[in-house]
């Protein structure tokens, strides 16, 4: 298709929308499907059908609706609210829009306080795109930042756009986007790849298979506008294993968007093309860091491999090679369309735009999030989630997963930036946000990540190899209150040793959870150390 | 995943061939050929390694250490039925330890299979479930908010007393 095509498409499938008065989307993600979200939709277009009414209500999937703990959803387009728990009985009330009042109970509006603190920009189709159809996605102007960027930008525009956005990787570390870009870009013209990451694996992390199940057309127009911005003609998609549904929307995504030529041999009908394939992950953590999954996509064990050479140099296959995130590529598309200076009057001067969390844990509203960039911790956890359950109080949340740390109470008016994140010892991570009562020890709660990065670990420097085994063992006796003296040091020692000499982030990260722990909740530490001659502090450590 | 029973006529090496022949039988496709591998026949045998060593003209080393590298490759049967315990940090912290144990005590220890061969008991590293936690995954289906009653029902749907 042309351009022209292209706007001719997009208000077409507009206006298709604008015939259907009334239009439920059913939550279609992985949180909603276990609870029985897809019973719900068919029995909602049965009932619809049943009345015939297929000409004035439409019955279709969405991607996330955020609101997991209380699935599965419905929003209604019509009424811009969200229906929660929806059961199959529901359907002959919510099928008929004048009949839903004894669903009032379980009815949300933007107005409520989960939904009225939230900005959203890479969450902004979830409830109004059916991620199965290309043509939801068009009909919200879908693949236009992709169209401008080939027909009216340079290169060096898009890269530009994308510095004065201020975005930076979603991944976790943060590193300036336009950096990379321009990195990649510079490197003399051949055979370039873009990769996006969606080795997604910290624990307690989902924001970046929502976005793919829910959005993924997003992901592909942000990779094939870093394409055309760097000079790359081949994409991959690095896939956990694990994202079944992800996967396969994922492909038929990729099929759709070729057939209608956005992607592939001649994009739009101009001299740029840009192909894309998935690269399935089998289960390793590691692959998440670039040379891992640099590795495990020439088909090698994903073990790290020395930087510098960084990626942009000498990258997959020895090319040149552009990595992002999938949080970051979805990010793209809105600053080409809405230019980089609307997506910086986001968030803070050094942290612009928004930031999707999974929020889990002891925390009333579990799901997905996005706020701007800088939004106090509090304002996230009690405000949007809602606070902690009846009966237990706040101890600490964590963020980063087993790359980051632990932030308690006294913190919790810290805006959560990058900066402020480092400064008390954990980072941002790529959004994993799970929130701990008092039922838990912190000691436990750094076992449990060690025990993680231990397992991970792929054995090729002996720092993490070695010193993730030892660390765990010192904090398995902790755990059982049977810390021996001088173990608290010596894990700080080890801590040290890990950050300074390990091959890759897995283990320059992995004492994080320790020392973060350590520095706010030392106490449980030290009272878990038996003294030479005395018996076990409190009797816990019963074998 | 239980392991597919074989068909009357066994088209599998065929479609194998055809997962590694669209790769040009590239090395750099060896996991993407071990997915399709083990998707056929349940899990990778030392036979089937060897086949695909072969045919791909990697060491049998190579091989082997991606197979064993990561945990999605089972080099052993696996049984009828399967349970992953997830064990990521919003399931741990909502007692995903103890419905592990349970499977253990009753079918298997993680990681491996029944002696029956009846039930594959397995933990994940997070299946991002997370707001249903803890999660259980039984035969490929997400199973949310699982207590120790809903488990034990599961347990009984498979056959195990």
């Amino acid at each position: 298709m042309t351009i022209e095509d292209l706007l001719a498409r997009q208000a077409e499938e507009l206006e298709r929308l604008r015939r259907i008065p009334e239009r439920l989307y059913c939550c279609t993600a992985a949180g909603c499907l276990s609870s029985g979200g897809d019973r719900v939709r068919r029995a909602l277009a049965e009932e619809v059908e049943r009345r015939g009414r297929s000409a004035a209500v439409e019955v279709c999937g969405t991607g996330c609706l955020g609101l997991c703990s209380r699935g599965p959803l419905v929003r209604s387009a019509a009424e811009d609210a969200l229906y929660t728990q929806v059961e199959p009985a529901d359907a002959t009330a919510l099928a008929d829009p004048a009949g839903r009042a004894p669903l009032a109970g379980r009815r949300l509006d933007d107005t409520a306080p989960f939904f009225a603190q939230q900005t959203r920009v890479v969450l902004e189709h979830s409830g109004h795109v059916d991620p199965e159809r290309i043509g939801d996605y068009l009909a919200a102007g879908g693949y236009g930042a992709l169209a401008r960027a080939v027909s009216e930008m340079t290169p060096d525009d898009v890269i530009a756009e994308v510095k004065a956005s201020g975005l930076r990787g979603r991944g976790g570390a943060g590193y300036p986007t336009a950096l990379k870009w321009e990195l990649v870009a510079r490197q003399p013209e051949g055979v370039k790849y873009v990769v996006c990451n969606a080795d997604e694996g910290d624990p307690g992390a989902f924001m970046d298979r929502s976005v793919l199940e829910g959005d993924p057309h997003r992901v592909l127009e942000g990779m094939a506008i870093a394409a055309y911005a760097v000079g790359a003609q081949q994409g991959y998609i690095y896939v956990r294993g694990e994202y079944g549904l992800a996967i396969q929307r994922l492909q038929n995504a990729i099929r759709q968007a070729e057939r209608e030529r956005l992607l592939g041999g001649r994009v739009l009908d101009t001299g740029f093309q840009f192909r894309v394939d998935l690269r399935i992950g089998a289960g390793a953590f590691v692959c998440g860091e670039e040379t891992a999954l640099i590795a495990s996509i020439e088909g090698e064990r994903g073990h790290p491999r020395q930087r510098p050479p960084y990626p942009p140099e000498l990258g997959l296959f020895g090319r040149p090679t552009l990595i992002n995130n999938v949080e970051t590529f979805a990010n793209v598309a809105p600053i080409v369309e809405r230019g980089g200076e609307w997506f910086a009057s986001i968030g803070t001067p050094k942290s612009t735009g928004t930031k999707v969390f999974a929020l889990a844990g002891h925390v009333r509203n579990t799901g997905l999030v996005e706020v701007p960039m800088g939004t106090p911790l509090r304002t996230i956890l009690f405000g949007i989630g809602g606070g902690v359950p009846e009966g237990r109080r706040f101890k600490a949340a964590q963020t980063g997963g087993p790359s980051g740390g632990c932030i308690p109470e006294e913190h919790l008016d810290l805006p959560v930036d990058y900066e402020s994140l480092q400064s008390i010892g954990s980072i941002m991570g790529s959004g994993g946000l799970i929130v701990i009562d008092d039922s838990a020890s912190m000691v436990d709660v750094a076992r449990y990540f060690m025990e993680f990065s231990k397992a991970e670990s792929c054995g090729k420097c002996v720092p993490c190899r070695a010193g993730t085994v030892e660390m765990h063992g010192i904090l398995e006796r902790l755990a059982r209150k049977r810390g021996r003296p001088g173990d608290v040091a010596l894990l700080e020692q080890l801590s040290a040793l890990l950050k300074e000499t390990s091959l890759c982030g897995l283990g320059l990260a992995a004492p994080n959870p320790v020392l973060s722990t350590l520095r706010f909740f030392r106490g449980e530490y030290e009272s878990a150390v038996v003294e030479e001659g005395r018996g076990a502090v409190q009797g816990g450590g019963a074998e | 995943m239980a392991s597919p029973a074989a068909p009357a006529r066994d088209n599998r090496p065929k479609l194998l061939e055809r997962a590694m022949s669209r790769h040009q039988y590239a090395g750099s496709a060896l996991i993407e050929v071990l997915h399709t591998a083990q998707e056929l026949y349940g899990h990778l045998s030392p036979e089937l390694l060897e086949e695909v060593s072969r045919k791909l003209r990697l060491p049998p080393s190579r091989v082997l250490g991606v197979a064993t590298f990561y945990h999605f490759f089972s080099l052993r049967p696996r049984g009828e039925h399967s349970f992953v315990v997830c064990l990521g940090t919003a399931c741990y912290v909502a007692g995903a330890l103890g419905l592990l144990e349970t499977l253990e005590r009753r079918c298997a220890r993680a990681g491996t299979t029944s002696p029956d061969g009846r039930v594959s008991v397995d933990s994940a590293r997070c299946i991002g479930a997370c707001g249903l936690a803890p999660a259980v995954i039984r035969d490929g289906r997400i199973l949310g908010r699982v207590t120790p009653a809903l488990l034990e029902a599961e347990l009984g749907e498979v056959g195990v007393p």
